[in-house]
């Protein structure tokens, strides 16, 4: 489902390559960790999967696109089966929950009548049912999480990026985000994770692949956050 | 593409914006209302000068002996004459004028001074071919070829002053049309300004539409739309501002000019025909400034 093929990503104002020479593979339906330390690569990787960035070398695979490669015109359609969530949630401040959520479906063109049935079963699905006239401002982070969980999954993508989605959050609410995206995965979606959080890794137990100074160092089928830190 | 979806963009970012999108609309409405200013200077100067050249005649007056035996430009000389005046490029008509039409006409014009007309005989006037120029600046090269051929006495130009004064007009036209210009430049930045401004304003819309997946033109036809709602909204207000101008100003203070026929008066169906014009212009000019901002300083 990804394929990262001898990939690497200098950016033109740094001196030492962002990724270097990185080869992964994550299957279909799999979870994966991205770990690392600070600058060690992960949003690089996942912004060549968005083809926010383009690889200076090798390939980047998602699904069939050779994202790198894509033409202008079709990145649209690579990003319409690729979901996404960061640590900062972009929820637009003045669109209500569900707004939010049909925001995603409305600027691709769906017909009214889909968005009106998909967008309250994701809510469910995120727990928010109850609260899908809200304001963003009255949300708490976690909640705001979910939303942006909901509206990266609305359009059932192949695969969910999660770029420290945790990052902003205490850790029982980061328990609870972590198991949504885990119902997410159990859809049949394809997860990859970049986080710092020790605790969640340690504790879910999945696929981990750490990278250092843009090198994968580690790739472990159930592997925890680190020996000894 | 659902419309309806576009437009509510529109309409949140021109609300949201409520500020600049007046700023961009009155400059925008400025920058027509002169731009449609000029064209109707323009517009005054070419009819004016229509009018008066039409009025000019140059005039050819024929000799004593051709004056005194030639009543209807019958003979030879007269007729060769006019035969080459009119084949000469850039007449458009010629008249002949016989010594008793003169007579006539002295006689029509001097009736409120009788002792002028008393004193006046035919004898002291002579027959001429009077020539209507499609373009008066020709005058020069007539006048030296028809000097001293036979039967020529002498050929006038009444439109020497007159091309001195629409020279002065031109150049009067001609700086109307810069400062219209100027203008038209100030309105495009300013349009530039705003949707980059307004694409700022809205970056985390644009930043998700991008991540979702939508469309380039899903995501920028707001912005567009935006800017062609202001070229239009403020083509409509340059409209008003020239109806107002008419009324309130160019009538009152012109009153007397008119009333003179020295300058053609300006009317609802000439701002109405400029009208047109400015709603194009400021639409294609709003939208072709949007989508050169949007392709430069706007991520996709
Ligand atoms: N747009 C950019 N221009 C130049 N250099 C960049 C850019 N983005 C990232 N970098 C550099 O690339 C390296 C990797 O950055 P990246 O953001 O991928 O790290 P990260 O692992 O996500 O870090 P963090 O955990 O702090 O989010 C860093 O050295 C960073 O300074
Ligand atoms: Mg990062």
């Amino acid at each position: 489902m990804i394929r990262l093929h001898h990939v690497s990503k200098s950016y033109r104002t740094s001196t030492r390559p962002a990724l270097d020479d990185v080869t992964v593979d994550v299957e279909k339906g799999e979870f994966a960790f991205l770990i690392g330390p600070s600058g060690s690569g992960k949003s690089t990787f996942l912004r060549l999967l968005l083809r926010e960035e383009v690889p200076t070398a090798g390939d980047v695979y998602v699904a069939e696109w050779n994202v790198g490669k894509l033409p202008q015109r079709r990145i649209p359609q690579l990003r319409q089966r690729v979901g996404c969530v960061f640590q900062d949630f972009r929820l637009l401040p003045n669109k209500t929950v569900t707004e939010n959520v049909a925001f995603a479906l409305e600027v691709i063109g769906k017909p009214r009548r889909t968005i009106r049935k998909v967008v309250p079963e994701v809510l469910e699905l995120v727990g928010l049912e109850g609260k899908s006239d809200r304001m963003p401002n009255e949300l708490s982070g976690g909640e705001q999480q979910r939303v942006a969980i909901a509206r990266a999954f609305v359009n059932r993508p192949l695969v969910l990026l999660a770029d420290e989605p945790t990052g902003n959050l205490d850790p029982d609410i980061s328990q609870e985000i972590m198991v949504l995206l885990e119902r997410i995965n159990r859809t049949g979606t394809t997860v990859l994770m970049a986080t710092h959080d020790h605790a969640i890794v340690d504790s879910m137990r999945r696929r981990v692949v750490e990278l250092n100074l843009g090198q994968v160092v580690r790739d472990e089928a159930r592997g925890v956050y680190g020996v000894g830190r | 593409m659902r419309a309806s979806f576009v437009f509510g963009e529109v309409a949140t970012g021109l609300r949201r914006n409520v500020t600049m999108t007046v700023a961009m609309i009155l400059t925008t409405a400025i920058s027509l209302g002169l731009l449609g200013s000029g064209l109707l200077v323009v517009r005054t100067i070419d009819r004016m000068q229509q009018d008066y050249y039409q009025r000019v005649e140059t005039v050819v007056y024929l000799s004593a002996d051709l004056s005194a035996n030639d009543t209807g430009c019958t003979s030879s000389t007269c007729s060769a004459l006019r035969g080459q005046l009119e084949s000469t490029p850039g007449v458009q008509s010629v008249i002949f004028e016989s010594r008793q039409a003169a007579f006539a006409r002295f006689q029509r014009i001097f009736q409120g001074q009788p002792e002028l007309l008393q004193l006046a005989r035919p004898e002291a006037l002579p027959a001429s071919l009077r020539v209507q120029l499609s373009d008066p600046a020709r005058f020069p090269s007539i006048a030296k070829a028809f000097t001293g051929k036979p039967g020529v006495d002498r050929v006038t130009d009444q439109g020497e002053y007159l091309r001195q004064l629409f020279r002065a007009l031109n150049g009067l036209r001609n700086a109307t049309f810069v400062i219209a210009l100027i203008q038209a430049l100030a309105a495009l930045l300013l349009i530039s300004n705003t949707i980059q401004l307004s694409a700022f304003t809205r970056r985390t819309e644009v930043g998700v539409m991008r991540l979702t997946g939508a469309s380039r033109w899903y995501t920028q036809l707001p912005f567009l739309l935006e800017a062609v709602v202001a070229g239009v909204v403020g083509a409509v207000l340059a409209v008003v501002g020239l109806v107002v101008g008419k009324v309130a100003f160019v009538d009152r203070v012109l009153a007397g000019v008119f009333e003179a026929a020295i300058v053609p008066r300006l009317g609802y169906g000439d701002i109405f025909s400029v009208a047109p014009i400015l709603l194009l212009v400021g639409a294609a000019v709003a939208a072709l400034t949007g989508y050169l901002t949007l392709r430069l300083y706007v991520r996709t």
